[in-house]
């Protein structure tokens, strides 16, 4: 099973070699970027996810999508394990992201999260200038600042890629809370970029912004494809649709479907995901 | 209001009714209004007291060059008592930046304790037991100031005298920490969870969440927190008065016995006579405390506001 060169080595410690599994099919190019066996998880007392069994392909967009309350937030938040901020949150089954199991108990937090990145649902620039939001990461998985040189040099690259070089180069030191919302998102999808994750978490990242806002967010998912796997939890069908490769459908904390997105607002597999896809309910 | 109330009884549509409800309705109304009205009436009715005492007094009779410049308070002296309040403000300042030497590193990390790692139980008991060191009367704290660190200090340090510096600023560092926590720990929570889930999200350990997301945020709450400290700490009375000495003297050390703004004005103005010379620069002590006092509160207020504004 090949792994992706970059980022995903890092993820563990120590390093445990090669992750046992069921081989993929030989219709699959490379192994998932993300996969979950029989993953459940529960907050407390209740039980958010039942059994989920996803693969996620690498250099594809991904949809979860389903009705509120579904866990299609949950699944995606438990990947870089940022929803153990809860603390009362627990997990059983595996999570593997690049063939790397992330529950391990010798996986470190800071290599996964760079291996991981994860844009919000609000946009969420951190309170610096434009300029120390977009290093950010850099700094932080580098340990201090770089030379001067190479930090621009990191940071155009890094706005040049979501296409918002242009609106801010001359104002890079201005507060990045006062920015367009988005611009906020898309600087909030910049600062992952430098340290160069392998997969892209994103939750609902078009619901606060407006619909030409959402249109340009789309194109930047779309046109940064490819070099990123990408796993976008949204509400909105019509987004689904248009900006992912493939839909995994939701309910109750199940995965009840999963297949390309054309497949599935076609033809359907399950009656709940014609049901929802139609609006009956969600 | 009232006239449309009025013509709309004549006309027999809505009528004011004048039942318990409305009655105890305009009576609330008039015990709010004098509630919130009496703080600002009993502030101006201090502050015109304080300043028809003493600032006549300050303004024209009082000898500036002595009352800033010589050390020597001989109020008593014959015929005419000698001014000069250096020392008095040399023990407040000394005793204060002692305090918050001692405060601002002690509570900011009890803020940043409660605020970023504790949880459940060990925060809320650490809240109360906070709260409940904020509510000890200074006297008290003075009490302890003299028996219990002044033979603590003799020994110690082979000194003469317990009552010194480093006595009322440790007394008054404990007295001003638990409600520089309470205030700095508000400022920590102020900081939106996005900020923290972000910086998490990105690798950032707890440490570098807090150093390079949170404390920067924070920044102007926890300034307030520490001005507000040493307001506390100057206008602090008994517990300075018991546990510094009450000596006017020049500090050279921290072993040395030194005398407050404050507690000049509490042992003195009993035993002077109304309208003297003594009893109004007692006074004009109390203009100067009362300046200073209000500068630092309202700079606290502006950063804590600024602070505010920023965030939404």
């Amino acid at each position: 099973m090949g792994t992706d060169p970059k980022g995903g080595s890092n993820i563990t410690k120590g390093d445990q070699g090669a992750p046992e599994g069921v081989p993929l099919s030989g219709s699959e190019p490379a192994s998932p970027a993300i996969r979950t066996r029989d993953l459940n998880l529960w907050y407390g007392d209740f039980q958010a996810l039942f059994d989920v069994d996803i693969d996620v392909r690498q250099g594809k967009v991904t949809s979860l999508i389903g009705p509120s309350g579904c866990g299609k937030s949950t699944l995606l938040r438990s990947i870089n394990r940022i929803n153990e901020r809860l603390g009362y949150v627990r997990t059983a089954g595996t999570i593997e992201v690049m063939g790397h199991d992330v529950l391990a108990d010798d996986v470190e937090l800071t290599p996964l999260r760079r291996a991981v990145g994860m844009v919000f649902q609000r946009p969420n620039p951190l309170p610096l200038s434009i300029r120390d939001n977009a290093l950010f990461a850099y700094r932080l998985h580098r340990g201090g600042k770089g030379p001067a040189a190479e930090e621009d040099a990191v940071m155009e690259k890094a706005l040049q890629e979501v296409l918002l070089w242009d609106q801010v180069k001359d104002r890079l030191n201005q507060r990045a809370t006062e920015l367009s919302l988005e611009e906020q998102q898309k600087l909030c999808i910049a600062r992952l970029l430098p340290v160069q994750p392998s997969v892209l978490l994103m939750d609902e990242p078009c619901s606060a912004l407006d619909p030409k806002a959402t249109h340009a967010v789309e194109e930047l998912l779309w046109k940064l494809r490819g070099e990123y796997s990408i796993l976008i939890v949204t509400h909105n069908m019509a987004q689904a649709r248009r900006a992912s490769d493939e839909c995994v459908f939701m309910l109750m904390g199940k995965v009840v479907e999963h297949s390309s997105t054309g497949d599935m607002f076609v033809t359907p597999k399950s009656q709940q995901t014609a049901d929802y896809i139609e609006g009956r309910y969600g | 209001m009232k006239e449309r109330a009025l013509q709309s009884e004549s006309s027999g549509g809505l009528e004011d009714r004048i039942d318990a409800a409305w009655i105890w309705d305009r009576i609330a109304r008039v015990v709010i209004f004098a509630g919130g009205v009496s703080a600002i009436v009993l502030i101006v009715a201090i502050f015109v007291f304080v300043a028809n005492e003493g600032l006549g007094f300050a303004l024209f009779d009082l000898d500036k060059g002595q009352f800033f410049g010589s050390p020597n308070w001989r109020p008593t002296t014959e015929p005419e008592g000698e001014f000069g309040a250096l020392a008095l403000m040399a023990g407040t300042a000394s005793v204060t930046g002692l305090a918050m030497l001692i405060a601002v590193p002690f509570s900011l990390g009890a803020a940043i304790y409660i605020s970023e790692f504790a949880t459940g139980r060990t925060r809320e008991i650490l809240k109360i037991l906070i709260e409940l060191l904020a509510a000890i009367p200074s006297v008290v704290w003075g009490f302890i100031g003299l028996t219990i660190l002044n033979p603590l200090i003799i020994d110690m340090f082979n000194v003469p005298v317990g009552l010194t510096v480093l006595n009322a600023g440790l007394i008054l560092g404990l007295m001003a920490a638990p409600i520089m926590t309470t205030i700095a720990e508000d400022a920590l929570k102020a900081v939106p969870e996005s900020y923290r889930e972000a910086a998490e999200a990105m690798g950032a350990s707890r440490w570098q969440v807090i150093r390079q997301v949170v404390l920067p945020s924070a920044k102007n709450g926890l300034v307030a927190a520490a001005l507000l400290g040493v307001g506390r700490g100057f206008g602090e009375t008994m517990a300075v008065l018991m546990a510094s000495g009450h000596a006017v003297h020049m500090p050279t050390s921290p072993f040395d016995s030194v005398r407050a703004l404050t507690a000049t004005i509490a042992a003195e103005l009993g035993e002077t006579a109304q309208g003297s010379d003594h009893y109004r620069v007692l006074f004009t002590l109390g203009i100067l405390l009362f300046l200073v006092t209000f500068v630092i509160n309202l700079l606290a207020d502006i950063l804590v506001r600024k602070g505010g504004g920023k965030r939404s």
